[in-house]
């Protein structure tokens, strides 16, 4: 009795420790990406293009103005894109298009990001002969677009169907009870589940690479490559100047706040999501 | 509501960026002049670039280092507006492109041994065969009898055979550095020849791959006891030891654009009309047996237009003012004869262009 | 949810067909991809043909293409990941379900979920300047002075490589097995638990027996999540793995993946090598898309939820 009692504390305990061995990798970044980006930080960091190789000094604002650039140019197709597919699977659950766009819209999340580059580089790199904003953008959305479609499906899913019910009760067409009445009434989850998808969306390097590529230039153009600030900080990351290392922690810096920002803006607003 | 308005402002930021009017004031539209392609001359590019730009100021260089292989993939695809490359381009690629390409040396480097080995005084002294046996495998300790034998003066920091293990680092990308770096060898040792050859990227025995001279320095700056082939720049930029390499007249040299210089002047007289020339293992007293030009490739026949006008008057400042800049940076200038005959092959060009 | 009846007019059709053209949108893109993939792929096969394709090596300048080295190396690096990860997301999960106070639990939930919410790209810097470093110093050298008679941890040490690559990866799955296992933990039912309590068990055993024993397919279900999330995992891993199309026994060195292969070399390919990138994205997609599938039927067969 008394090994077993000893073995049971040692299970759980065992069990703790593993447990918070998961954390020690988040805590990890956290201290390295701040304690090193920190001082990157300035004003011209925020501001400027990059020096010529090897000096010291610049910055990679070109890469943040690139990175909102292509964030808005991917919200403006997969919002509406992926609010409309979200009420089709969630308001018309029973058609078979509404099925079948279920299985699709998950296919296409669990596609690898690598692969959605890949895509969009024989789409658009190729025929048009150059790396654009434009291909960078349509890669974004094949990951922003499903991801959208999902949570919208979720949150109104969580409409009660009274809802539903007494729109239609009053002789409203169908169009109008969800427009005006479901979509305005989950505005607020539909916002938050468009910011995580952003969040997400954020951090994509590998679907960059080769269709926005990189620039050391402002924006030139929608038909121009683009610096984005995660593909600034491969190109750094992987360079052996101290000072581009520097760069790339700044970078990751102003990447984490952003997208842990976002989550934690979230989780403190958002009220909780109802089970089941 | 104000938080729509920044939605708003945010989901037609684009639109906005797109119009004229931004263009006309702090988002300029330039003239961009586009290359791609040797991450090896990239420094003094990227240098040349500014300089330029700032007294041209409507003209944008905008310069891919992604390699050799894939800034004459880029000239012939015609996604650029000029190519960069180390090694000339083969008869074979010159067919592919649709009109005549020039090769135009820009300036020359040295591809150096750059190691990290903790406790040597002086720069360590390597053989072409040594060389080539390190990256073929067959001398995978620093405390070899070969490296020793070149070396005594090092033993004791060399240190015991079951010292660390020699960790090779190589490109992982097309790349002219490779090119020059493998012909070397290739006309240094017969296994190499017949095991590997010679070209832009290699079925390699050993080591890791690094992407671009960034990457081979990077891991070299990060893995004691490493050895890999980088551009003399690179090294010294981040100030890692270069070996001496042994020249066809057994002398032991240290990299420098002086002795890249010696190599250069010794091969003058076999440079050919096209300038696609070898300058390894040049006979020449003085001369680093690792040395090569670097081009950068346009086409003969540009159309006429602001962008011909934009990169022939870069390239003529280039030979001019620019070689001035190449010392400083650790590339060697062009030997004055041959900056002549460059200049009368552009001008010739021009002329060509001009007809109607 | 059951739909309710609808009186046909002309707004209602005009906003239900506009939502049809959005599905077909979403169908064309998929088709798409798979044309495209195609399209981009053929030429491989018709100029150097599938046996050069399956080879074992890869170099494209001697019209070499085999994937076969890019293969092992995904598949070896997300087994890897899912080895050291598994054991860490039960615990994780038996942990947040049984073990921690309601409070503790959440904030331990949310951080294990900020571990999915760190880009890829932030992964790949501290693995390259953190974990390497530790791995190449500390980690590596001991394996070797104590393992090093078996053949995967033997060879020269540079940091860079599968054993990295795996390290890495298990980190970003976690979040996803962690998740998959709290869910099944929670539907394990409570007279269970009590039941083998009541037999006089331990609360070790009853989490043992009780829990993970009942859900053992529950758990693997988590696995094939995490792995088909490990196999497409790029930029992390293009960062740490060494780039070396190379089979190699030791977990010491560089390898290369289908995804890192895609990532370091499309930029600069050109013709058949392009070509040849384009398979080896084909074939990734074909492993995941049949990951997928098998998901989906096992979730259908199984009936655990996500």
């Amino acid at each position: 009795m008394n090994a077993r009692h000893w073995f049971n504390r040692l299970f759980i305990s065992g069990i703790c420790l593993l447990a918070l061995f998961a954390l020690v990798p988040l805590f990890s970044v956290l201290f390295y990406v701040i304690s090193h980006g920190a001082s990157s930080l300035s004003f011209e960091f925020f501001t400027s293009l990059p020096a010529p190789v090897g000096e010291i000094g610049g910055g990679i604002g070109h890469a943040i103005l690139g990175s909102v650039v292509l964030i808005s140019m991917c919200s403006l197709i997969s919002i509406p894109l992926g609010l409309g597919m979200g009420i089709l699977l969630s308001e018309y659950s029973q058609k078979p298009v509404s099925r079948v766009l279920g299985v699709v819209v998950e296919l296409l999340s669990s596609i690898p990001s690598i692969v959605v580059g890949l895509f969009a580089y024989a789409l658009v790199v190729r025929p048009f002969k150059g790396f654009s904003a434009h291909a960078g953008a349509i890669a974004l959305s094949m990951i922003m677009i499903p991801l959208v479609a999902r949570t919208t499906e979720e949150m109104l899913k969580l409409v009660p169907r009274s809802v539903r019910e007494a729109g239609l009760a009053l002789g409203l067409p169908k169009a109008r009870v969800i427009l005006s009445i479901i979509l305005k009434g989950s505005l607020r989850s539909l916002t938050v589940g468009v910011i995580l998808a952003v969040a997400r969306i954020a951090g994509e390097t590998a679907p960059l690479l080769f269709t926005a590529f990189a620039s050391q230039h402002w924006f030139q153009g929608l038909s121009e490559p683009l610096a984005s600030i995660p593909v600034q900080i491969y190109t750094y990351a992987v360079s052996p100047y101290e000072d581009w290392h520097a760069k790339a922690w700044g970078g990751a810096l102003i990447l984490i706040l952003m997208v842990l920002g976002l989550n934690l803006l979230i989780r403190i607003f958002l009220p909780r999501r109802k089970d089941g | 509501m104000s938080m729509r308005g920044i939605l708003q402002g945010f989901l037609l930021l684009p639109v906005f960026l797109q119009s004229g009017e931004v263009r006309a004031g702090w988002l300029e539209r330039k003239l961009m002049v586009n290359g791609a392609g040797a991450t090896f001359p990239y420094p003094l590019y990227s240098r040349w670039f500014a300089a330029y730009e700032k007294e041209h100021p409507t003209l944008a260089f905008n310069y891919q280092s992604i390699g050799s292989g894939g800034g004459i993939r880029q000239l012939l695809d015609q996604t650029v507006d000029f190519g960069a490359s180390d090694a000339p381009m083969s008869d074979e690629q010159l067919k592919k492109a649709k009109s005549p390409i020039v090769h135009v040396p820009a300036t020359m480097g040295a591809v150096v041994l750059s190691y990290q080995k903790p406790g040597l005084k002086s720069p360590l002294k390597l053989s072409g065969e040594v060389i080539a046996d390190i990256f073929l495998g067959k001398i995978s300790h620093w405390a070899d009898p070969r490296i020793v034998e070149l070396n005594p003066e090092e033993k004791a920091v060399l240190g015991s055979p079951d010292d660390p293990d020699i960790l090779v680092v190589h490109r992982a990308d097309g790349s002219g550095t490779t090119s020059i770096f493998s012909e070397y060898l290739s006309k240094s040792s017969e296994e190499w020849k017949k095991k590997v050859g010679k070209g832009s990227a290699l079925r390699w025995p050993v080591g890791i791959g690094g992407k671009g001279n960034e990457g081979v320095t990077s891991f070299i700056k990060q893995i004691p006891g490493s050895i890999g082939y980088v551009e003399l720049v690179f090294a010294k930029t981040l100030k890692l030891p270069v070996a001496s390499v042994r020249n066809a007249k057994g002398e032991f040299i240290e990299p420098s654009p002086r002795s890249v210089t010696l190599a250069a002047e010794g091969a003058l007289s076999a440079i050919p009309d096209d300038f696609r020339a070898s300058i390894t293992l040049v006979p020449a007293t003085g001369a680093y047996p690792i040395s090569s030009f670097t081009y950068i490739l346009v086409y003969d026949r540009m159309p006429k237009g602001p962008g011909r006008t934009a990169l022939y008057g870069f390239l003529d400042w280039a030979l001019r003012r620019g070689q001035e800049m190449s010392p400083g940076l650790n590339y060697a200038p062009l030997p004055a004869p041959l900056v002549k005959r460059v200049m009368d092959r552009l001008a010739r060009s021009e002329q060509e262009s001009s007809r109607p | 949810m059951k739909d309710i009846p609808v009186e046909k007019n002309l707004v209602d059709l005009f906003f239900r067909r506009t939502l049809y053209g959005f599905a077909v949108l979403a169908f064309l893109l998929l088709g798409g991809l798979f044309v495209f993939l195609i399209d981009l792929g053929l030429p491989a096969f018709k100029e150097v043909g599938l046996g050069n394709l399956m080879s074992l090596e890869w170099n494209p300048p001697l019209k070499s293409f085999g994937i076969l080295p890019f293969i092992y190396g995904t598949l070896v690096s997300s087994l890897l990941a899912l080895v050291f990860s598994t054991p860490i997301s039960v615990a994780a999960a038996l942990f947040l379900t049984e073990i921690a106070p309601r409070r503790i639990g959440a904030v331990f939930g949310f951080l294990v979920e900020m571990l999915a919410a760190i880009p890829s790209v932030v992964y790949g810097l501290w693995g390259l300047f953190v974990v390497i470093p530790w791995l190449r110093t500390s980690v590596e050298p001991f394996l070797r002075k104590s393992l090093g008679f078996i053949p995967l941890f033997s060879g020269p040490i540079y940091g860079v490589g599968m054993l990295a690559a795996g390290l890495i990866l298990a980190i970003m799955i976690t979040p996803t097995i962690t998740a998959i296992c709290k869910e099944v933990f929670g539907a394990v039912p409570r007279p269970l638990k009590e039941g083998v309590l009541a037999l006089g068990s331990t609360r070790s055993e009853m989490l043992w027996i009780g829990v993970v024993s009942s859900s053992r397919s529950g758990i693997l279900g988590g696995m094939i999540l995490g792995l088909s999330r490990a196999l497409g995992e790029t930029m992390a891993v293009t960062m740490v793995i060494g780039n070396t199309a190379e089979i190699s026994m030791s977990l010491f060195a560089p390898h290369q993946t289908m995804a890192s292969a895609v990532a370091s070399e499309v930029a600069e390919a050109t013709g058949v090598h392009l070509s040849a990138l384009g398979v080896v994205g084909l074939v990734l997609l074909l492993i995941s898309g049949c990951l997928f599938l098998f998901l989906r039927w096992s979730l259908r067969k199984g009936g655990y939820s996500r």
